[in-house]
């Protein structure tokens, strides 16, 4: 009995959870209780899985016992198992933030304490993605998800909510239905949909037909992934949704479409000329998505916008296909989850105390709140890449083998990362100098929140008291512990790096792979060499 | 593999009444749209797996290549359920959107219209700010080379001086009030009229009694 056969206990806890706390809707503490210690469980399950195969090696569980290529498998290797902690360490920091802002509130009662059953599927989803090694189960994976994202997404069904909610559960719908189809397609191709059974069969396909096969999933993954052209919908959608939402969902949701790509690139498709539109995608991702985040004044629609144009790195690690690049990538795809979510969950705070997320509203809150300032300078410099945080780390990898690549295409997304850097961090610094360093009365028409007098150290009374939200603790705390986390990722940056190449070596050879699915007799296809320098 | 043509050519009418409904921004017709796009590929995957044989009950004696594939249907009948969901979820949208705003249309996003719409000018990031040149700022020069007055805390012969150049620099901005003294009561030259120095301060301390705060700024 290998430990690595509790995989789909990484699937089921959280959906046990979801049933737990659909019982329990009327007790708002036991629904808190039973939700943290599920998403604590399966956050220690992930984390032995990861110490599994922390040295290499990939493992397979067949669930239910059907052998593959027949039923379901669900892969354990040194990425998957590295998504799943990431994801649920951030879920389980956005999980103890919500209910913080909850109690805060007071809003105990229907329709809000849909939250947590729904919240507990999207994890689920979530792991089921990340753990997947058949194409339709990766779909399902993704309906669940999107699912739930679209609950949470109207939750509260207010009118801007509503109208962000149609453009992404529209555009969500399309793209799993190009999904279903490119599946259909390889079904018919192939007459297999594990994937590592697809890994064989693909290779023997007429170059033609791979190739449209190919695009097909990448136009799907990259409509998920917000690759540019196709990441308009999500500056629109995001933002609107309660700070805890947006925060899990510009974590994760994005992510999973990355890894989904990354498993296309290298397990399903490699060696495939696809590398150069990939590249020119990611370069105007970055650019275009950084040009779009300097336009905006709301704090969370800038973070959308910095979202999309960082996804662009991780397409360019991916792009590369080197183990250099793809190792980089797999580092920015864990330290973005990070960062991303706390700079969220800090702004949800500002939004908090300050009133408002908008930067001609919010200032001087650096006097008010150096706590808050200290929780969003950190995170927002990592996020702009300076050094020594790991956002520096992980753009250097990716300029060290865009270089070592040394095609012109590949200096010229060299140059576009470097300029995407600084720019990312003129929009960060803008909003700092704005909410932070400014003085309230400089302000176009601060929250009257902002104006209070600040508190007499004798008295302890405080002028205008009724108007200024305290930020809770729990809130806080949770921030705080996602943003020391993001902080460990930089401290522990060496094993990690170490981890997240040599589990680009395993991808790009596939072997360990398909033998761990199949059996250790299953023939590897050599790569189709093709378009690979 | 046979295909079956009926079915597709079904399923290429459903595609393309699909992707017209989808184009439209009236939500229910979005919504037959995506209905239709889901059975539609529902029927591909139904092609995907060949002719229709057998019941796919094992028994011995049977060739294996006479049943039916089992696997599509089993991935139809999946897609079937998730596709019942979101419509149910998408019915539950249209129902509210009817209620908040009595009409059936997909929305403009107002933030994006406000934020195109905005000028590249920011005040507060793009104004001139006067370059000062002395260590007690009297008088300042303008980017312009002009005298720009310091108001409200000149006097003597200082001010006398700094009234001299203010010919030339007031009312070139907001920012740009004279001081004068007016029978012993310091005024502010606002635009074309003088206030009381008193008052023109209490208007600048946010909530002023002067200024009714309104969402796009205070309001006289």
């Amino acid at each position: 009995m290998n430990i690595v056969s509790f995989a789909p206990l990484a699937v089921v806890l959280p959906i046990l959870g979801a049933a737990l706390t659909f019982v329990l809707i009327r007790h708002s503490r036991a629904q808190r209780a039973v939700s943290i210690t599920l998403l604590s469980l399966t956050l220690l399950l992930e984390c032995v899985l990861l110490a599994s195969v922390w040295d290499g090696g990939t493992a397979a569980v067949n669930v239910g016992g059907w052998l593959p290529p027949w039923g379901i498998v669900l892969v354990v290797d040194q990425f998957s198992s590295l998504m799943l902690v990431v994801s649920s360490s951030v879920s389980l920091a956005v999980l103890v933030y919500a209910t913080g802002q909850g109690m805060a509130d007071g809003d105990q009662d229907a329709p809000l304490s849909i939250f947590h059953p729904t919240y507990l599927i999207l994890v689920a989803g979530v792991s089921n993605a990340f753990l997947s090694g058949d194409l339709f189960n990766l779909y399902v994976g993704f309906e669940i998800l999107l699912t739930a994202s679209y609950v949470l997404m109207t939750l509260g069904g207010t009118g801007p909510r509503i109208r962000a909610g149609v453009t992404y559960v529209v555009v969500s719908v399309v793209s799993s239905i190009l999904f279903l189809i490119a599946i259909a397609m390889i079904y018919g191709a192939t007459g297999t949909i594990n994937m590592a059974d697809l890994a064989i069969k693909l290779a023997d396909l007429d170059p033609g037909t791979r190739m449209l096969l190919h695009v097909m999933l990448l136009v799907a993954f990259g409509i998920k992934a917000a690759v540019f052209p196709l990441s308009f919908w999500l500056p629109d959608s995001y933002p609107t949704a309660p700070a805890p939402v947006t925060a899990v969902f510009a974590g994760l949701l994005t992510k999973v479409g990355v890894y989904a790509m990354v498993r296309t690139e290298t397990l399903l498709f490699p060696g495939d000329s696809l590398n150069t539109p990939l590249m020119v995608a990611a370069l105007l991702t970055m650019v275009v998505g950084i040009m779009g985040a300097l336009a905006q004044s709301d704090i969370k629609r800038l973070l959308s916008f910095t979202l999309v144009s960082h996804i662009g790195y991780m397409v360019f690690g991916l792009a590369m296909s080197s183990v250099a690049g793809l190792g980089a990538a797999v580092f920015y795809v864990t330290h973005h989850i990070t960062i991303q979510t706390s700079l969220f969950l800090v702004t949800g705070l500002i939004e908090r105390r300050g009133g408002s997320s908008s930067i001609d509203r919010v200032a001087g809150l650096a006097k008010l709140s150096p706590v808050l300032a200290l929780l969003f300078f950190i995170p927002a410099m990592n996020l702009a890449g300076i050094p020594p945080f790991s956002g520096f780390l992980g753009k250097l990898g990716l300029l060290q083998a865009g270089v070592q690549l040394g095609t012109p295409l590949a200096y010229a997304l060299v140059i576009g990362g470097v300029l995407t850097s600084l720019l990312t961090l003129l929009a960060i610094a803008r909003v700092w100098n704005r909410a932070f360093w400014r003085k309230p009365e400089d302000a176009e028409n601060p929250d009257p929140v902002l104006l209070a007098a600040p508190e007499d150290a004798e008295t302890g009374d405080r002028a205008g008291k009724r108007n200024v939200t305290l930020l809770p603790r729990t809130m806080v705390g949770s921030t705080m512990g996602l943003v020391a986390f993001g902080v460990a990722l930089t401290v522990f940056a060496g094993p990690l790096f170490r981890v997240a190449d040599q589990s680009a070596v395993e991808m790009l050879d596939r072997t360990s792979y398909i033998q761990a699915v199949l059996g250790e007799h299953a023939p590897v296809p050599p790569i189709a060499q093709e378009g690979r320098k | 593999m046979s295909v079956n043509l009926t079915l597709l050519t079904v399923m290429g009418a459903l595609y393309a009444c699909g992707i017209y409904l989808i184009m439209e921004r009236s939500l229910t017709r979005v919504l037959l749209g995506l209905m239709l796009l889901a059975n539609a590929t529902n029927l591909l995957i139904l092609a995907t797996g060949g002719y229709a044989g057998l019941a796919p009950m094992f028994s011995k004696d049977t060739d294996p290549g006479d049943y039916s594939d089992p696997l599509p249907q089993a991935l139809i009948l999946t897609s079937i359920v998730i596709s019942f969901a979101v419509t149910a979820f998408m019915l539950g949208i249209i129902y509210r959107t009817w209620v908040l705003a009595r009409q059936d249309e997909i929305q403009d996003d107002v933030e994006d219209i406000r934020v195109a719409e905005t000028p590249s000018f920011d005040a507060e990031d793009d104004a001139e700010i006067p370059v000062e040149t002395s260590e007690f700022p009297l008088t300042m020069i303008g980017s312009d080379g002009r005298g720009i007055s310091d108001s409200g805390i000149s006097d003597g012969g200082a001010s006398g001086a700094s009234r001299a150049s203010d010919g030339g620099a007031s009312g070139a901005s907001d920012g740009g009030a004279s001081d004068g003294r007016d029978g012993g009561i310091a005024t502010v030259k606002v635009g074309d009229r003088k206030i009381a120095a008193e008052d023109a301060a209490a208007e600048e301390q946010p909530g002023s009694q002067n200024v009714i705060a309104g969402p796009e700024g205070g309001v006289k």
